[in-house]
């Protein structure tokens, strides 16, 4: 390495001739001798190599795209992209100094204040990486709560969510049962519900919107048939501007993903977990909370709390390991929802059942296609079955330049030459117009 | 040395002078697509105007403070500065409106980004294959552990125990116990691992032993291939928890070192910003024998395309949703593709020299056990204040009256009231000499100045037990407490 006047003074400060002498306690028999990597790049070169290399990939832009299944393409206003860059929130630590962190500390608080409003439950905490792992903890919560060894997942629910539900369920020797939905509405099948609530269950997760997009209607049996065992709902917070929020509905434990409130796709990540419970479960909570409190000068004031939860307190008797998170998600989100504002936020949700009912109603049209396969209200999301297979029609939707829907077969052998689409306010007419005409020229 | 950080009276979103007004003629039904009874009564989220809104939150952002302001020196957080490029890049229309279910030929870009970067982190770990699917250090150590217990599973072995040291990040215990580990600290010796301990604590119920090297405290762990050795010689593996990988670039690396399973925090070594608690990203790379056991799908290359394979028999599963945080694996991606081989060595070499430069113009102030070579960070000892009835958080507190943030503290737990500092290689002499010059001040200040700092951050010293006592975690919290107070005065 060259080194800079600057760093020639400091070595001789150490009473060093080369920065070699700082790793001479590094023994010879695990050296490595440098790294096999191409020499660097500019900046301009790097603009270049990464432009030709993601050119490739046919976005949500140019290529009409349906999909769905927990990640959702929606309009983020300017001022949201702005804010959230502002580099001093970008930059920052988790606020461990709270003094000199209010501003990202009161943007949590009020992350967590717009999360309760919708969801309606007494506590949110400050975020989890998704809404997947936020299912894997409230396996576990369910567990601390209620201290059973068995947890019940409807059937509804992604194929991705069970997959990490089990992972986290396995390392605390939970066993996962599916219950039933049911095969006409799509919404839990009490009746399989009642038959596996059994003793050492510890508690129960169904969504709604659930995962075919079925909005759940049968809160108060399910509560009923759970009895003290842990209720976990899982939702789509952007729904929650028009329905009836979960924590009205006797959830102990709510999840959900918050990507839908001013961050983008992204591949899939980073999202946001969405994690909320009542307060009487608070010290079981995982994660971090955003309290309230005042200075020295009485003025009022945020901090970080409840941290004997946490691992860099409590170590192995923690509620969970998690430490970094998505805070600068929950700052998106905060300020999503504070720019479109409530009217503004209902008016979205609605422009996004309007483009559900519409784009399903013209697919029902079409000979040949049942949508939505399952009778039940939706948000923006629903199946639609046809006479074909949905891997064919997938094949030929993309020979046309379209994204289509999410194939369930693959998952769900009972709904065969079914697929879930999603529509939001980002689709236009033409849009629609473009994957019902390529529909239409399949049968 | 001046610093004063702006005050601004922001009230919350909520507590504007309007009550939203519910919007007119509209039909929340939406034409009936929606039945009455499964609609909301109110929602209390308010209506401002965008130019209110972008004040509120730059307000608040001035009363926050990141790399971008100044030195923050975070031990064992590695907060080096954040080539902007990077966050230029997650903004593409390429990057950002890609949906992880697409077909995997229109998103072949990506996957070969991923699959590029899965390359050179094998490469700077010395291992043989790397999972991005992680979205954090802790979420790392936690697919480590998962793919511990596989291992053994597959084997026929039951091992119910994972050891640490004592001066091991909180993530680890908490990690192993959360795959239903019990687990053993062991106490360090002169600050780093007590070999003979070691010796008599592994056993047949041993399934790994997690270990950062350089450790805690900024050692390097010199015994790390006769530990290797011993945890290999009675089946257990080996676990590299990378927070503190920006010290050895391209010196020694965890597969060389021996390690089976390492994890990598991009957020820390690879310069991604993080956005004041997150996102990260935790990649997870492993040798050989562990291969098998990473999570699904992985990402193949065959014949100029990039595809998945989920079929992986023995595979952990998923630990997450998709692919993991590629936001933040493509800013990682960019920065290592312009520091190149060369360039991530000096910023090891830097980081290091950095952190002995300021070691040693500071252990005459303050205490430092262990005297010896630092890497990339080290912890100082407080206790010299408390002669003065101060204590390390009194100084950290006036750390920030300097503009500096403060550095980690009472961590490790092995050092009475730790200070635990690590500059990063992006700070320059120019800084470093002026961090010196302020703890050097405040050592000699009056002790009331640092018994009531900060002074001048937006807020003073909080009451954070008041915090806990009060549970206020919303502003629906918030004024319920108010009601029931008035009601009961009333």
């Amino acid at each position: 390495m060259e080194l800079s006047k600057c760093s020639l003074d400091m070595l001789r400060t150490l009473g060093l001739k080369s920065v070699e002498e700082l790793f001479s306690d590094i023994p010879e028999d695990v050296r490595t001798g440098g790294l096999k990597l191409p020499d660097g790049m500019s900046e301009l070169e790097l603009r270049r190599e990464l432009g030709a290399i993601l050119s490739s990939n046919k976005t949500a832009t140019s290529h009409p795209n349906f999909l769905g299944a927990g990640v959702y393409n929606h309009f983020i206003p300017a001022a949201v992209k702005s804010i959230v860059g502002r580099s001093e929130f970008l930059t920052s630590y988790t606020p461990y100094q709270p003094e000199i962190s209010q501003g990202m500390l009161q943007s949590l608080f009020e992350y967590q204040s717009f999360m309760t409003e919708l969801t309606a439950v007494d506590v949110v905490n400050c975020s989890m990486y998704d809404a997947s792992t936020a299912l894997g903890e409230a396996v576990l919560m369910a567990n601390r709560i209620s201290g059973g060894s068995r947890f019940l997942v409807s059937r509804a629910v992604s194929p991705e969510k069970k997959a990490v539900a089990r992972t986290y369920a396995k390392g605390a020797d939970i066993k996962i049962a599916e219950v039933k939905f049911e095969p006409e509405t799509g919404l839990v099948d009490l009746e399989d519900l009642k038959q596996k609530t059994v003793d050492g269950v510890c508690g129960f997760y169904f969504e709604t919107p659930n995962f075919f997009g079925p909005i759940e209607t049968k809160w108060d049996e399910i509560r009923q048939v759970l009895g003290e065992r842990t209720m976990v709902v899982g939702t789509n917070p952007m729904s929650l501007a028009l329905l009836r929020p979960p924590g009205e509905m006797g959830a102990d434990i709510v999840v959900g993903d918050a990507q839908v409130f001013g961050t983008p796709m992204s591949l899939g990540g980073p999202t946001i977990g969405v994690f909320g419970c009542k307060s009487e479960h608070v010290r079981k909570m995982p994660g971090r909370l955003i309290g309230m409190t005042s200075d020295l000068d009485g003025e009022r004031a945020y901090c970080m709390t409840l941290q004997t939860r946490e691992q860099h307190i409590r170590r192995s008797k923690a509620t969970s390991n998690i430490c970094t998170n998505e805070a600068l998600l929950a700052l998106a989100a905060a300020a999503y929802l504070a720019v479109v504002g409530r009217n503004g936020l209902r008016t979205i949700a609605a422009k996004n059942v309007e483009n559900m009912t519409a784009l399903s109603s013209r697919i029902a049209k079409i000979k040949g296609y049942r949508s939505p396969r399952f009778k039940a209200a939706h948000f923006n999301e629903f199946v639609v079955e046809s006479e074909l297979s949905s891997g064919k029609i997938h094949k030929e939707l993309l020979n046309k330049g379209i994204q289509g829907g999410y194939v369930l077969d693959q998952d769900f052998q009972d709904l065969k030459n079914s697929t879930l689409y999603a529509t939001t306010e980002m689709h236009t007419r033409a849009d629609h117009d473009k994957l019902v005409s390529a529909l239409e020229e399949l049968t | 040395m001046r610093y004063h950080q702006a005050v601004h009276d922001v009230p919350t979103l909520f507590e504007n002078c309007e009550k939203p007004v519910p919007e007119k003629g509209f039909d929340p039904t939406i034409g009936g697509a929606l039945p009455k009874e499964l609609l909301r009564a109110e929602l209390n989220i308010p209506d401002l105007p965008e130019r209110d809104v972008v004040k509120h939150f730059v307000n608040l952002s001035q009363m926050n403070f990141g790399v971008d302001n100044g030195l923050y020196p975070l031990g064992s957080c590695t907060m080096k500065y954040n080539p902007k490029i990077c966050d230029e890049v997650v903004s593409w229309d390429s990057v950002a409106n890609i949906h992880p279910l697409q077909d995997t030929s229109t998103i072949q870009g990506a996957l070969r980004i991923m699959y590029e970067l899965e390359r050179m982190l094998c490469e700077i770990g010395g291992v043989d294959s790397v999972t991005l699917q992680p979205a954090a250090g802790a979420h790392g150590e936690y697919t480590g552990m998962q793919m511990v217990r596989a291992y053994h599973e597959l084997r026929g072995e039951v091992r119910n125990e994972i050891v640490l040291p004592d001066t091991a990040h909180g993530t680890n215990p908490a990690s192993a116990a959360m795959v239903g580990y019990d687990v053993l600290e062991l106490p360090s010796k002169e600050g780093c691992v007590d070999v003979e301990a070691l010796k008599a604590a592994v056993s047949r119920d041993t399934a790994a032993f997690m270990l950062t090297n350089p450790n805690t405290l900024g050692l390097f762990e010199k015994d790390v291939k006769e530990i290797a050795g011993i945890l290999h010689d009675a089946g257990a593996l080996l676990y590299y928890d990378g927070a503190n990988l920006n010290a050895i670039m391209g010196k020694t690396s965890p597969g060389r070192m021996d390690f089976d399973i390492v994890h990598f925090n991009l957020h820390k070594t690879f310069a991604t910003p993080h956005g004041g608690g997150g996102p990260g990203a935790g990649p997870v790379g492993v040798k050989k024998k562990l291969e098998e056991f990473l999570p699904i799908p992985r990402i193949v290359h065959h014949s100029s395309q990039y595809g998945l394979d989920s079929n992986r028999p023995n595979s952990i599963g998923k630990v997450r949703a998709f692919f993991g945080n590629f936001a933040v694996l493509v800013r990682a991606y960019a920065y290592i593709k312009m520091q190149g081989g060369n360039g991530l060595e000096s910023v090891s070499e830097n980081a290091v020299l950095n952190s002995n430069y300021l070691k040693h113009n500071l252990k005459g102030t303050f205490e430092l056990p262990y005297d010896d070579l630092r890497k990339h960070e080290f912890v100082l000892s407080g206790r010299p204040l408390k002669s003065k009835g101060l204590r390390t958080m009194d100084f950290a507190k006036r750390l920030l009256d300097y503009g500096f943030h403060a550095p980690t503290v009472y961590f490790p737990l092995i050092v009475e009231e730790a200070i635990m500092i690590e500059p990063t290689e992006t700070e320059s002499k120019d800084t470093l000499d002026r961090f010196i010059e302020a703890c050097k001040t405040i050592a000699n200040e009056d002790p009331e100045l640092l018994h009531n700092a900060p002074h001048n951050t937006a807020r003073r010293r909080l009451d954070e037990a008041k915090a806990a006592r009060d549970m206020v975690f919303s502003w629906r919290a918030y004024e319920k407490k108010r009601a029931d107070r008035s009601a009961a005065k009333a």
